[in-house]
Protein backbone atom coordinates (compact mmCIF):
# COMPACT_ATOMS: atom_id res chain seq x y z
CA UNK A 1 0.00 0.00 0.00
CA UNK A 2 1.53 3.93 -1.20
CA UNK A 3 1.39 6.06 1.72
CA UNK A 4 -1.17 8.29 0.26
CA UNK A 5 -3.24 4.97 0.09
CA UNK A 6 -2.67 4.41 3.53
CA UNK A 7 -3.49 7.55 4.87
CA UNK A 8 -6.53 7.85 3.06
CA UNK A 9 -7.61 4.25 4.54
CA UNK A 10 -6.62 5.62 8.07
CA UNK A 11 -9.13 8.61 7.68
CA UNK A 12 -12.00 6.17 6.14
CA UNK A 13 -11.13 4.00 8.84
CA UNK A 14 -11.61 6.31 11.53
CA UNK A 15 -14.72 7.26 9.95
CA UNK A 16 -13.05 10.51 8.40
CA UNK A 17 -16.13 11.89 5.93
CA UNK A 18 -14.94 15.39 5.54
CA UNK A 19 -11.43 16.76 4.07
CA UNK A 20 -10.83 19.95 3.40
CA UNK A 21 -7.71 21.08 1.74
CA UNK A 22 -5.02 23.55 0.01
CA UNK A 23 -2.64 22.33 -2.35
CA UNK A 24 1.25 21.91 -1.62
CA UNK A 25 3.58 19.80 -4.01
CA UNK A 26 4.24 17.94 -1.87
CA UNK A 27 0.54 16.81 -1.19
CA UNK A 28 -0.59 16.72 -4.44
CA UNK A 29 -0.71 12.38 -4.17
CA UNK A 30 -2.73 12.36 -1.14
CA UNK A 31 -4.81 15.25 -2.22
CA UNK A 32 -5.74 13.33 -5.36
CA UNK A 33 -6.61 10.43 -3.64
CA UNK A 34 -8.61 12.01 -1.07
CA UNK A 35 -10.72 13.47 -3.85
CA UNK A 36 -10.98 9.69 -5.61
CA UNK A 37 -12.23 8.45 -2.40
CA UNK A 38 -15.86 7.54 -2.59
CA UNK A 39 -15.78 7.60 1.05
CA UNK A 40 -14.40 11.31 1.39
CA UNK A 41 -16.08 14.19 0.92
CA UNK A 42 -13.51 16.94 -0.30
CA UNK A 43 -14.06 20.51 -0.27
CA UNK A 44 -10.96 22.61 -1.06
CA UNK A 45 -10.72 25.81 0.63
CA UNK A 46 -8.80 29.19 -0.92
CA UNK A 47 -7.20 29.60 2.48
CA UNK A 48 -6.40 27.92 5.58
CA UNK A 49 -8.40 29.39 8.14
CA UNK A 50 -12.02 29.45 5.79
CA UNK A 51 -10.92 25.11 5.75
CA UNK A 52 -10.97 25.03 9.51
CA UNK A 53 -13.99 27.02 9.73
CA UNK A 54 -16.08 24.06 6.89
CA UNK A 55 -14.24 21.41 9.54
CA UNK A 56 -15.96 22.85 12.59
CA UNK A 57 -19.23 23.43 10.55
CA UNK A 58 -19.28 19.33 9.37
CA UNK A 59 -17.81 18.26 12.51
CA UNK A 60 -20.99 19.98 14.24
CA UNK A 61 -22.81 18.40 11.56
CA UNK A 62 -22.04 15.10 12.93
CA UNK A 63 -18.71 14.36 10.41
CA UNK A 64 -15.60 13.97 11.55
CA UNK A 65 -13.41 16.26 9.50
CA UNK A 66 -9.83 17.15 8.66
CA UNK A 67 -7.29 19.50 7.42
CA UNK A 68 -4.84 18.75 4.64
CA UNK A 69 -2.11 21.95 4.37
CA UNK A 70 1.13 23.39 4.25
CA UNK A 71 3.41 24.61 7.42
CA UNK A 72 3.48 28.16 6.22
CA UNK A 73 -0.24 28.37 6.92
CA UNK A 74 0.47 28.42 10.63
CA UNK A 75 0.88 31.80 10.27
CA UNK A 76 -2.58 32.19 9.35
CA UNK A 77 -4.60 29.89 11.42
CA UNK A 78 -3.17 30.62 15.02
CA UNK A 79 -6.24 32.57 15.25
CA UNK A 80 -8.70 30.13 13.96
CA UNK A 81 -7.17 27.44 16.18
CA UNK A 82 -6.73 29.40 19.32
CA UNK A 83 -10.30 30.69 19.30
CA UNK A 84 -12.32 28.22 17.44
CA UNK A 85 -10.79 24.75 16.95
CA UNK A 86 -9.23 24.86 20.56
CA UNK A 87 -11.62 27.37 22.23
CA UNK A 88 -14.92 24.79 21.37
CA UNK A 89 -13.00 21.53 21.48
CA UNK A 90 -13.13 20.74 18.74
CA UNK A 91 -10.56 17.69 17.40
CA UNK A 92 -9.15 18.51 13.61
CA UNK A 93 -6.51 15.93 12.67
CA UNK A 94 -3.57 18.34 10.98
CA UNK A 95 -1.72 16.69 7.92
CA UNK A 96 0.56 19.19 7.26
CA UNK A 97 3.14 19.27 4.73
CA UNK A 98 6.65 20.35 6.04
CA UNK A 99 8.12 22.39 3.72
CA UNK A 100 11.53 24.06 4.44
CA UNK A 101 13.41 20.84 5.62
CA UNK A 102 16.17 18.73 4.17
CA UNK A 103 16.04 18.54 0.45
CA UNK A 104 13.80 21.55 0.14
CA UNK A 105 14.73 23.89 -2.74
CA UNK A 106 12.92 26.71 -2.23
CA UNK A 107 15.49 29.09 0.61
CA UNK A 108 11.76 30.96 1.28
CA UNK A 109 10.17 28.02 2.85
CA UNK A 110 13.29 27.39 5.39
CA UNK A 111 11.84 30.54 6.64
CA UNK A 112 8.40 28.99 8.47
CA UNK A 113 10.09 25.95 8.76
CA UNK A 114 12.52 27.23 11.39
CA UNK A 115 8.99 28.82 13.09
CA UNK A 116 6.89 25.38 12.78
CA UNK A 117 7.36 23.68 15.46
CA UNK A 118 8.05 26.68 18.00
CA UNK A 119 4.71 27.98 16.82
CA UNK A 120 2.75 24.45 17.51
CA UNK A 121 4.12 24.37 20.46
CA UNK A 122 3.18 28.10 22.04
CA UNK A 123 -0.19 26.82 20.95
CA UNK A 124 -0.22 23.18 22.88
CA UNK A 125 -0.98 21.42 20.00
CA UNK A 126 0.22 17.91 20.04
CA UNK A 127 2.67 17.28 17.02
CA UNK A 128 4.28 14.46 15.41
CA UNK A 129 6.89 14.54 12.65
CA UNK A 130 6.94 11.88 9.69
CA UNK A 131 10.62 11.96 8.45
CA UNK A 132 10.83 8.10 7.54
CA UNK A 133 7.91 6.35 5.30
CA UNK A 134 7.16 3.76 7.73
CA UNK A 135 6.26 6.82 10.42
CA UNK A 136 3.19 6.41 8.23
CA UNK A 137 2.57 3.73 10.73
CA UNK A 138 1.46 6.42 13.44
CA UNK A 139 -1.24 7.75 11.24
CA UNK A 140 -3.97 5.34 12.67
CA UNK A 141 -2.99 6.46 16.42
CA UNK A 142 -2.71 9.77 15.80
CA UNK A 143 -6.02 10.01 14.37
CA UNK A 144 -7.94 8.00 17.38
CA UNK A 145 -5.90 10.29 20.16
CA UNK A 146 -7.49 13.63 18.05
CA UNK A 147 -10.96 12.76 18.20
CA UNK A 148 -10.54 11.06 21.75
CA UNK A 149 -8.89 14.00 22.95
CA UNK A 150 -10.74 16.80 20.96
CA UNK A 151 -7.69 19.00 20.21
CA UNK A 152 -5.65 20.18 16.94
CA UNK A 153 -3.55 17.56 15.88
CA UNK A 154 -0.36 18.19 13.73
CA UNK A 155 1.24 15.53 11.39
CA UNK A 156 4.11 17.39 10.20
CA UNK A 157 5.36 15.73 6.97
CA UNK A 158 8.75 16.83 5.41
CA UNK A 159 10.29 16.15 1.91
CA UNK A 160 12.12 13.30 3.17
CA UNK A 161 9.01 11.12 4.30
CA UNK A 162 7.72 12.30 0.69
CA UNK A 163 10.91 10.73 -1.17
CA UNK A 164 11.39 14.44 -2.29
CA UNK A 165 9.28 17.68 -2.61
CA UNK B 1 -33.37 50.06 10.60
CA UNK B 2 -30.26 48.98 12.20
CA UNK B 3 -28.65 45.46 12.82
CA UNK B 4 -30.28 44.60 16.01
CA UNK B 5 -33.92 45.94 14.26
CA UNK B 6 -33.60 43.33 11.41
CA UNK B 7 -32.72 40.69 14.38
CA UNK B 8 -35.23 41.55 16.43
CA UNK B 9 -37.36 41.33 12.85
CA UNK B 10 -36.56 37.43 12.33
CA UNK B 11 -36.31 35.98 15.48
CA UNK B 12 -39.22 34.43 15.14
CA UNK B 13 -38.48 33.06 11.62
CA UNK B 14 -35.19 31.61 12.68
CA UNK B 15 -35.65 30.20 16.53
CA UNK B 16 -36.36 26.72 15.84
CA UNK B 17 -33.62 26.60 12.22
CA UNK B 18 -29.94 25.94 13.04
CA UNK B 19 -27.97 29.32 12.83
CA UNK B 20 -24.75 29.71 13.27
CA UNK B 21 -24.23 33.41 14.49
CA UNK B 22 -21.73 36.00 13.39
CA UNK B 23 -18.79 37.18 16.00
CA UNK B 24 -19.42 40.26 18.30
CA UNK B 25 -22.46 42.25 18.30
CA UNK B 26 -24.61 40.25 16.15
CA UNK B 27 -23.84 37.24 18.72
CA UNK B 28 -24.02 39.50 21.45
CA UNK B 29 -27.92 41.00 20.27
CA UNK B 30 -29.34 37.38 18.79
CA UNK B 31 -28.56 35.88 21.92
CA UNK B 32 -30.40 38.79 24.21
CA UNK B 33 -33.24 38.83 22.10
CA UNK B 34 -33.82 35.20 21.51
CA UNK B 35 -31.37 32.56 23.16
CA UNK B 36 -31.42 29.34 21.58
CA UNK B 37 -29.20 26.15 21.72
CA UNK B 38 -30.11 25.46 17.92
CA UNK B 39 -28.26 29.00 17.80
CA UNK B 40 -23.79 28.62 17.43
CA UNK B 41 -22.24 31.69 18.91
CA UNK B 42 -19.02 32.24 17.45
CA UNK B 43 -17.20 34.19 20.60
CA UNK B 44 -14.18 34.47 18.52
CA UNK B 45 -12.68 34.11 14.94
CA UNK B 46 -14.10 36.74 12.60
CA UNK B 47 -15.19 35.88 9.45
CA UNK B 48 -15.87 32.28 9.42
CA UNK B 49 -19.54 32.57 9.87
CA UNK B 50 -20.20 31.35 6.31
CA UNK B 51 -17.75 28.52 6.28
CA UNK B 52 -18.50 27.24 9.27
CA UNK B 53 -22.14 27.38 8.06
CA UNK B 54 -21.59 25.82 4.90
CA UNK B 55 -19.46 22.71 6.61
CA UNK B 56 -22.74 22.28 8.76
CA UNK B 57 -25.22 22.75 5.74
CA UNK B 58 -22.83 20.18 3.62
CA UNK B 59 -22.86 17.79 6.52
CA UNK B 60 -26.48 16.90 7.40
CA UNK B 61 -29.76 17.38 5.65
CA UNK B 62 -31.28 20.13 8.20
CA UNK B 63 -31.77 23.89 7.03
CA UNK B 64 -28.64 26.45 7.75
CA UNK B 65 -28.55 30.24 7.90
CA UNK B 66 -25.31 31.76 8.65
CA UNK B 67 -25.29 35.17 9.51
CA UNK B 68 -22.80 37.18 8.72
CA UNK B 69 -21.81 41.13 8.21
CA UNK B 70 -20.08 42.75 5.79
CA UNK B 71 -16.98 43.28 7.23
CA UNK B 72 -16.79 39.47 7.83
CA UNK B 73 -17.87 38.88 4.81
CA UNK B 74 -14.77 41.30 3.50
CA UNK B 75 -12.30 39.47 6.19
CA UNK B 76 -13.13 36.32 4.51
CA UNK B 77 -13.33 36.72 0.95
CA UNK B 78 -12.82 33.02 -0.25
CA UNK B 79 -15.45 32.13 1.05
CA UNK B 80 -17.38 33.25 -1.72
CA UNK B 81 -16.10 31.15 -4.56
CA UNK B 82 -16.18 28.14 -2.05
CA UNK B 83 -19.83 28.32 -0.93
CA UNK B 84 -20.59 28.75 -5.23
CA UNK B 85 -18.53 25.76 -5.89
CA UNK B 86 -20.00 23.89 -3.23
CA UNK B 87 -23.52 24.22 -3.65
CA UNK B 88 -25.67 23.23 -0.65
CA UNK B 89 -29.18 23.69 -1.04
CA UNK B 90 -30.17 23.62 2.58
CA UNK B 91 -28.12 26.30 2.99
CA UNK B 92 -28.93 30.14 3.12
CA UNK B 93 -26.71 32.96 3.93
CA UNK B 94 -27.65 35.86 5.60
CA UNK B 95 -25.16 38.58 4.91
CA UNK B 96 -26.30 42.03 7.47
CA UNK B 97 -24.62 44.99 5.28
CA UNK B 98 -24.59 48.16 7.04
CA UNK B 99 -20.92 49.11 5.37
CA UNK B 100 -19.60 49.02 8.65
CA UNK B 101 -17.55 47.39 11.08
CA UNK B 102 -20.14 47.46 13.75
CA UNK B 103 -18.36 45.85 16.49
CA UNK B 104 -15.36 47.92 16.24
CA UNK B 105 -16.84 51.27 16.19
CA UNK B 106 -18.96 51.51 12.70
CA UNK B 107 -15.61 51.96 10.74
CA UNK B 108 -16.95 52.49 7.49
CA UNK B 109 -16.22 49.08 5.32
CA UNK B 110 -15.20 49.27 1.61
CA UNK B 111 -19.08 47.40 0.89
CA UNK B 112 -20.49 50.75 2.19
CA UNK B 113 -18.50 52.34 -0.69
CA UNK B 114 -17.95 51.24 -4.17
CA UNK B 115 -17.77 47.26 -3.39
CA UNK B 116 -21.00 45.92 -3.98
CA UNK B 117 -21.27 42.28 -2.29
CA UNK B 118 -23.90 41.33 -4.01
CA UNK B 119 -22.32 41.21 -7.56
CA UNK B 120 -19.21 39.91 -5.51
CA UNK B 121 -21.37 36.82 -4.95
CA UNK B 122 -23.13 36.64 -8.56
CA UNK B 123 -19.53 37.23 -9.59
CA UNK B 124 -17.86 34.13 -7.52
CA UNK B 125 -20.65 31.61 -9.07
CA UNK B 126 -23.57 32.11 -6.57
CA UNK B 127 -26.67 31.38 -8.33
CA UNK B 128 -29.05 32.55 -6.12
CA UNK B 129 -28.20 36.08 -4.56
CA UNK B 130 -30.84 38.36 -3.18
CA UNK B 131 -30.35 42.07 -1.76
CA UNK B 132 -33.31 43.43 0.03
CA UNK B 133 -33.94 46.04 2.04
CA UNK B 134 -33.71 45.71 5.89
CA UNK B 135 -37.25 45.85 6.07
CA UNK B 136 -38.16 43.16 3.65
CA UNK B 137 -35.28 41.09 4.88
CA UNK B 138 -37.64 39.07 7.07
CA UNK B 139 -40.08 38.30 4.10
CA UNK B 140 -36.86 37.18 2.13
CA UNK B 141 -35.44 34.65 4.82
CA UNK B 142 -39.48 33.38 5.05
CA UNK B 143 -39.11 32.87 1.04
CA UNK B 144 -35.32 31.30 1.42
CA UNK B 145 -36.67 28.72 4.01
CA UNK B 146 -39.58 28.04 1.92
CA UNK B 147 -37.55 26.64 -1.07
CA UNK B 148 -35.01 24.44 -1.49
CA UNK B 149 -32.35 26.51 -3.16
CA UNK B 150 -29.14 27.61 -1.16
CA UNK B 151 -29.47 31.43 -1.41
CA UNK B 152 -27.70 34.45 -0.38
CA UNK B 153 -29.41 37.44 1.13
CA UNK B 154 -27.74 40.38 1.47
CA UNK B 155 -29.65 42.85 3.65
CA UNK B 156 -28.48 46.52 3.41
CA UNK B 157 -29.63 48.59 6.39
CA UNK B 158 -28.23 51.05 8.70
CA UNK B 159 -25.38 51.14 10.82
CA UNK B 160 -25.55 51.34 14.68
CA UNK B 161 -25.50 49.36 17.78
CA UNK B 162 -27.30 48.93 20.80
CA UNK B 163 -26.07 48.08 24.04
CA UNK B 164 -25.94 44.41 24.59
CA UNK B 165 -24.13 42.26 27.58
CA UNK B 166 -21.63 39.97 26.61
CA UNK B 167 -22.20 36.23 25.80
CA UNK B 168 -20.83 34.72 29.17
CA UNK B 169 -22.00 31.00 28.34
CA UNK B 170 -18.95 28.97 27.86
CA UNK B 171 -17.52 28.01 24.34
CA UNK B 172 -18.23 23.80 24.83
CA UNK B 173 -21.68 24.45 26.62
CA UNK B 174 -22.51 26.54 22.77
CA UNK B 175 -20.97 24.10 20.75
CA UNK B 176 -22.74 20.70 22.61
CA UNK B 177 -25.90 21.77 23.20
CA UNK B 178 -25.58 22.80 19.23
CA UNK B 179 -24.68 19.86 18.58
CA UNK B 180 -27.43 17.94 20.38
CA UNK B 181 -29.80 20.01 18.56
CA UNK B 182 -28.44 19.19 14.92
CA UNK B 183 -28.65 15.66 16.13
CA UNK B 184 -31.98 15.76 17.15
Amino acid sequence: MSVNEKIVSDLVANDVQFVTTVPCKQLAGVIDAIDASSSIHHVPSNKEDEGMGLCAGAFMGGKRSAIIMQNTAIGVTINTLATLTQFYRLPLPMLISYRGELGEPVACQVEMAVHTKALLAQLNVPTYHFHKEDDVEEFDKILKYTFMSNKPVAILTDASFWKGY
Amino acid sequence: MIRSDILKDIAPVISDQLVICNIGLPSQELHMIDDQPSTFYMLGTMGLSSSIGLGLALAQDKKVIAIDGDGSVLTNFGTLPTIANNVADNFILLIVDNGSYGSTGDQPTYAGKKTSLTKVAIACGCENVVECSAEDTKAELEKALAGNQMTIIVSKCESGNIPVPVITLDPVVIRHRFMETVAS
